[in-house]
Order: C-alpha cells, then sequence, then structure tokens
C-alpha cells in the first residue's frame, strides 16, 4: 500500500521534477561550469578551471553598485506611489468605478515595455520636461540619461507589479474594523497606522519582493533611458555575452548576481517571518 | 470593359455595385464593366525580370532575416521586393559588428542575409560561420564595376565570401549652432565633450571606432592593440565618460531634436542629417580614424538561402543600389550604380570627402575584432 502511494506521489511529482531539473537547475549548472572556463581565442567559452573570471569581479563593481543602490530604491520609490493608489482603488472608490480604474491601471501592460520606455525618451528629452521648466524660467535641466530617468522609467514600468498585491490586500481588508474604531472614537490616522497598514503589510511585501527581484535582473529601461551611461548588471551581462563574447566572465558575473540575490532574499524572508511572528493577528506570506 | 474604353465614372461604378450587391448582374459582368477584372488579371502578372526566371518565385518562400545597421536601407526597396518575389523581408539592426558576431557565434542566429564590414569577413570564414557565394546566382553583382579598394575584403583565398554592400567613413557630426563651427579632431571632440560640450556628445556603442578615435586622439593607429596604447585609450574613454551624453550607434534621434550636439557619425547618417538639418555637418578626424567597406554575406545555415540570394541580387541591381543610394547617403563603389546617381551627389563632400583627407584613415584589422583586451578595454568603458 505505501509503495503504491509512494510510486503514485513520484508519478504526480515528475512533471515539477522535471520541469525544475530542465528550466532551472542544467541552466544554472551550465553557467556554474562556464564561470570557471575562460574566453576562447575569437569569443565564446573555452572550457578549463580557473577561478580568473571571479578574480575579475571588482572590474564590474560600478555596475553591482549601481543595481544594489537603483533597484531598492525604485522599489521604495514604486512602493510610496503604488500604496496610496491601491488604497483609493481599494477603499475609496465606489464599486461603479473601480473595474474601470483596474483596467486602466493594467492597460499599459498591453503595450511593450520598449515602446513606453521609448515614450519617455522624449518626455524627458530636450523637447519634453526641460523645455517646459525653461518655459518658466528654470534653465538647462538634463534628465534624459541620468540615474534619475532610469528611477522613473522603473518606477513607471514596475508600478502595476506593485499596486495589485497591495491592492488585493486592502480590498480583503474587513471595513467594519474602520467604522469600529472610529465609533470607539480612534482618529483616522490612527486606525490607518494600527489597522489599514498592519492589515495591507502582506500585499507591501509581495510586491516590494517581486518588483525588487525583477530590478536586479532589469537591463532594457537603463539601456534606453540611461543612454548606456546607467549601468545594471543586467547591462553587464549583455556586454559580455553579447558584445565583448566572454561568456566565461559573464557566468561569473551572472553567478555573483545570484548569490546576492540569494542572501538577499533569504534576510527579507527572515525579517518577514519574524515579523509575522510577532503579531499573531496577521497572517504573511 | 466599357464601350467606350474610358475608366468607368466613379456614380457608375457604384451603380454597378450595388447591382452586383442586389444579385440583379453576376459576378462576371460586374468585373468586366467596372476594369476590376482586367486590373487583377494585369496585377497579378506584372513581375518585371529583375529575377532570373518567374517559376523561380515558388521556391523562394516568402520571408527573408536581414540583419543590418541602422538607417541603412530604403524600406520602400523591401516592399518591391515583397510585392515582385512574395517574399517579405524582416530587418534586425546591429549597432557592432562585435553584436552580430556574437549572434551568429551563438547559434540559431535566424539570419539569411547580414552586412559585416570588411575587417569582420575573414574571422567568419575561419570560424566557418559564412558560405561561400554561388555567384551564378547574382547576376547582378559584376566584380569589373566595383572598386577594388572596397570590393576586395569580400575575397579570401580566391573565394568569394560576401559581396560589397557599401562604403563609408567614420567620423564627426556636429549641430554647427550649437558648436559655433566644424568640429574635425578627435582632439576638439574629446576635450570638447569634457569642456564646452559638457554631456552634449555621443561615442558608439561600438569598440572598433569608439576606442579607434580615442587611439587617433594620442595620435595611435586606429587598430592599436599595443596595451600602453589601449591603456591611453581607456584613460581618455574612461575620464570623458560622465560628460558623454550617452553611449550608442543610434545617434540620429538625439541629434536631430538637439539634445546632443556632436557625435561620432558614419557618412551615411551624417548626410541624411545634414539633408534634413543643414546646421549638422560633418567632417572626418584629421588625425585619422576609420575608412569601411560593408559586404552582404550569407551566414552557414541560412533558413532561406534562395531568398537570401535574391534580396542581395537584387539590392545589387544597379538601378535599386541608385535607390537605395539615394535614401541611405552611403557611397556605393559600383560604377553601373554611380552612372545612375546625380551628379551632386557624386561630387558631394559628406560623401566623397577630398582624396588627402581619406588618406589618414585606415580600415578597421581583423585583429581589432577578436583582440580579447579591446572587447573588455570596452566593457569596462561601459560599466565604469
Amino acid at each position: 500500500m505505501a509503495t503504491t502511494q509512494n510510486r503514485a506521489r513520484a508519478f504526480l511529482l515528475a512533471p515539477a521534477g522535471l520541469w525544475y531539473a530542465a528550466l532551472l537547475m542544467l541552466p544554472l549548472a551550465v553557467v556554474l561550469v562556464f564561470s570557471f572556463g575562460e574566453r576562447s581565442a575569437v569569443g565564446g567559452y573555452a572550457p578549463g578551471f580557473t577561478l580568473d573570471q571571479y578574480k575579475n569581479l571588482p572590474a564590474r563593481a560600478a555596475a553591482f553598485r549601481n543595481t544594489l543602490t537603483l533597484a531598492p530604491l525604485g522599489t521604495l520609490a514604486a512602493l510610496l506611489i503604488a500604496y496610496p493608489l491601491a488604497y483609493f482603488l481599494a477603499v475609496k472608490v465606489s464599486r461603479r468605478w473601480k473595474t474601470t480604474l483596474l483596467v486602466l491601471v493594467i492597460v499599459p501592460f498591453w503595450t511593450s515595455i520598449l515602446i513606453r520606455s521609448y515614450a519617455w525618451i522624449f518626455m524627458l528629452g530636450g523637447k519634453g520636461i526641460p523645455a517646459l521648466l525653461e518655459a518658466i524660467g528654470i534653465d538647462d535641466v538634463r534628465l534624459i540619461n541620468t540615474p534619475f530617468a532610469v528611477l522613473v522609467g522603473i518606477v513607471y514600468g514596475y508600478l502595476p507589479l506593485m499596486v495589485f498585491p497591495i491592492y488585493v490586500a486592502l480590498e480583503r481588508m474587513d471595513k467594519g474594523l474602520l467604522e469600529a474604531a472610529a465609533d470607539l472614537g480612534t482618529p483616522p490616522w490612527r486606525s490607518f497606522l494600527q489597522i489599514t497598514l498592519p492589515l495591507s503589510m502582506t500585499g507591501v511585501l509581495t510586491g516590494s519582493m517581486l518588483v525588487f527581484i525583477l530590478l536586479m535582473g532589469e537591463f532594457l529601461i537603463p539601456a534606453i533611458l540611461g543612454g548606456g551611461k546607467v549601468f545594471f548588471v543586467g547591462n553587464a551581462l549583455v556586454d559580455l555575452f553579447l558584445q565583448s563574447r566572454n561568456w566565461a566572465f559573464g557566468s561569473a558575473v551572472a553567478v555573483a548576481l545570484v548569490v546576492i540575490m540569494l542572501i538577499i532574499v533569504a534576510f527579507y524572508s527572515r525579517a518577514v517571518k519574524r515579523f509575522s511572528a510577532s503579531r499573531d493577528d496577521v497572517g504573511l506570506m | 470593359m466599357t464601350d467606350n474604353n474610358q475608366p468607368i465614372s466613379r456614380k457608375k461604378f457604384m451603380e454597378e455595385f450595388r447591382r452586383y450587391q442586389k444579385g440583379s448582374v453576376t459576378r462576371r459582368h460586374f468585373l468586366g464593366v467596372t476594369g476590376l477584372g482586367t486590373a487583377a488579371a494585369v496585377m497579378g502578372s506584372a513581375v518585371p525580370g529583375f529575377l532570373p526566371s518567374r517559376l523561380n518565385a515558388q521556391d523562394l518562400g516568402n520571408r527573408v532575416v536581414l540583419a543590418t545597421w541602422p538607417n541603412y536601407h530604403d524600406p520602400a526597396n523591401f516592399d518591391m521586393f515583397a510585392q515582385e518575389t512574395g517574399v517579405f523581408s524582416q530587418v534586425n539592426v546591429f549597432g557592432s559588428n562585435e553584436e552580430m558576431l556574437a549572434k551568429i557565434q551563438a547559434g540559431g542566429s535566424g539570419w539569411d542575409v547580414f552586412v559585416p564590414t570588411n575587417y569582420a569577413i575573414s574571422t567568419y570564414v575561419e570560424g566557418g560561420l559564412i558560405e561561400p557565394l554561388d555567384l551564378s546566382k547574382l547576376p547582378n553583382y559584376v566584380p569589373s564595376a566595383f572598386d577594388q579598394r572596397f570590393s576586395d575584403a569580400g575575397m579570401i583565398d580566391g573565394v568569394v565570401y560576401a559581396v560589397p554592400k557599401n562604403w563609408g567613413t567614420t567620423g564627426i557630426a556636429f549641430n554647427s549652432e550649437k558648436t559655433g563651427g566644424v568640429i574635425d579632431t578627435w582632439k576638439a571632440f574629446f576635450d570638447g565633450a569634457m569642456d564646452r560640450f559638457d554631456r552634449r556628445v555621443m561615442v558608439h556603442d561600438y569598440q572598433l571606432t569608439t576606442i579607434g578615435n580615442a587611439l587617433a586622439y594620442f595620435g595611435h593607429s586606429f587598430n592599436s592593440v599595443d596595451p600602453n596604447e589601449l591603456a591611453d585609450a581607456e584613460r581618455l574613454l574612461v575620464e570623458v565618460k560622465p560628460h558623454l551624453f550617452a553611449i550608442s550607434s543610434d545617434y540620429q534621434p538625439a541629434m536631430r531634436n538637439g539634445d546632443a550636439w556632436l557625435t561620432m557619425c558614419w557618412t551615411g547618417d551624417g548626410k541624411q542629417m545634414n539633408v534634413d538639418m543643414p546646421e549638422i555637418g560633418f567632417a572626418l578626424g584629421k588625425e585619422g580614424g576609420e575608412i569601411w567597406s560593408d559586404y552582404y554575406a550569407i551566414p552557414t545555415g541560412a533558413p532561406n538561402r534562395e531568398a537570401a540570394y535574391a534580396l542581395i541580387n537584387y539590392l545589387l541591381a544597379p538601378e535599386m543600389n541608385a535607390r537605395e543610394a539615394l535614401a541611405h547617403g552611403y557611397p556605393v563603389a559600383d560604377a553601373r550604380t554611380n552612372a545612375l546617381l546625380p551628379e551632386e551627389l557624386l561630387n558631394d563632400p559628406i560623401l566623397y570627402p577630398a582624396a588627402e583627407e581619406l588618406s589618414a584613415l585606415e580600415f578597421g584589422a581583423a585583429v581589432t575584432l577578436t583582440d580579447p583586451n579591446r572587447a573588455e578595454l570596452m566593457a569596462r568603458f561601459k560599466s565604469a
């Protein structure tokens, strides 16, 4: 009986197992093996066993620095903008308008991020916002191809991913709690801090993790709005694989990025666990 | 057909159309009386003779994938090619030969035709990445019509692997209203970037030209792979980087809207911008720089090989080549094509600089494409 059960379990797990092996472990293993190899004479990968690629990592310090500052900053900025929007959609908007407004949040996703980022080139370029600022007397503002432009693009591109988890958390919240608090004389700001915010933390933490992980691998927005000057690890990878054709070093950079991500995510989920353990009223992640 | 063989009037056409809709006349009558039937028959058979034979059209498939450079074709010509052969061209644009090489090396590029520059061809041949061309399928390529300087890189050990597309130079495009005059040295280019033209200057996202022109700044060879000379170039590039507007090979948009005032620039882009905005000029760096020729080649294992030959042959027909040149402003090495081009284009100082200006320029050397130090220098510069 037990063996039949085990066999059935193995059978049912097989698709997921295969999926993990073929699409996750195998590529990672290839990258790991490549990272100990060398660049072949005309570019590409040549087998070998050396730690040179890892020793050369400091040559991409600036890319790691940029990613590790702009990804958290972008996540934070997206959160600060997404929260009021999600709150408005979940709590303030009447049922009649809710669907329409939610669809409006999704609509940009129907167009490629590439095209939407190009639109920002014009808005941030000399004929866009800087021209408007000049009209009111603020001269020579340069926005395009700066870290600020990349930040704007990031927040714009990833905002919906932040809005939706927070919206769902707020939507599920029992509005009766707020009424009860008000009946008992709690001022609105206090019931926000003591009820709404804690109950929406699930969404905040999910959204932040989602956006942060994607931002760590971002390369398109910095390439378009950073003009090749604001360089993420993603851009360094694109460069190493598609221009200088140093697959070995590229793999080492990729491994380093994965390791850094794992460390950050581990710390993050520990912090989240500690947070949720401290509150028995909120179930988190 | 109408009785007097005149085109049918609009009113009459609508009357006939209503009658046909109501079913009171047959489709045959409708097509006949309106002339639509004849028109359809004529259009169906009208395939001009660019192809060796019409029967071939069936073998071409319906798709050809071309990897090329920015602003390097007249899209209308692809439409004409599609009309005449049923083959639609899918165009991918690249910013450097390194990028093209990386795609092909990785395998599965899916390209049928691509446009390598002179110095890249030997690397492709050594790697078995491009096929020898079957010249019998390219009757429009007549070697004797081409200027040898711009066609000989396509032949390696007596075998033709690539046929010439265009040649040109890599110089400096400047917006004279902003720069206050001609910028024609790499010294003025890089020094200006760090001074008067702060965050108004663009360099290519391309190691050959960006490193090469930085080398020219010091009076070194454009093609140098000497570690000390490359160190000079790296020092300059890293120092200038915070002062650049962007590192990109797609510089026309920023130049045209005034965000950038100065850029490394290929001949045809310089010409295109100059035509639309006369204040944008083009000059060659006095210290040196690049002269180049581009070629059509077919990657090994191209999925639509026959369509690839048809497209190359089509674009090499002198009348098509002339149409292309009029649109993109790059010089052609084909005497037959030049005979069709207007005099003022052939005397244009951007396209055909004086011989003494060209003498300082160098063709890219094959070693620069594969040299690991140049590749890593460029990558370090970009990630600095």
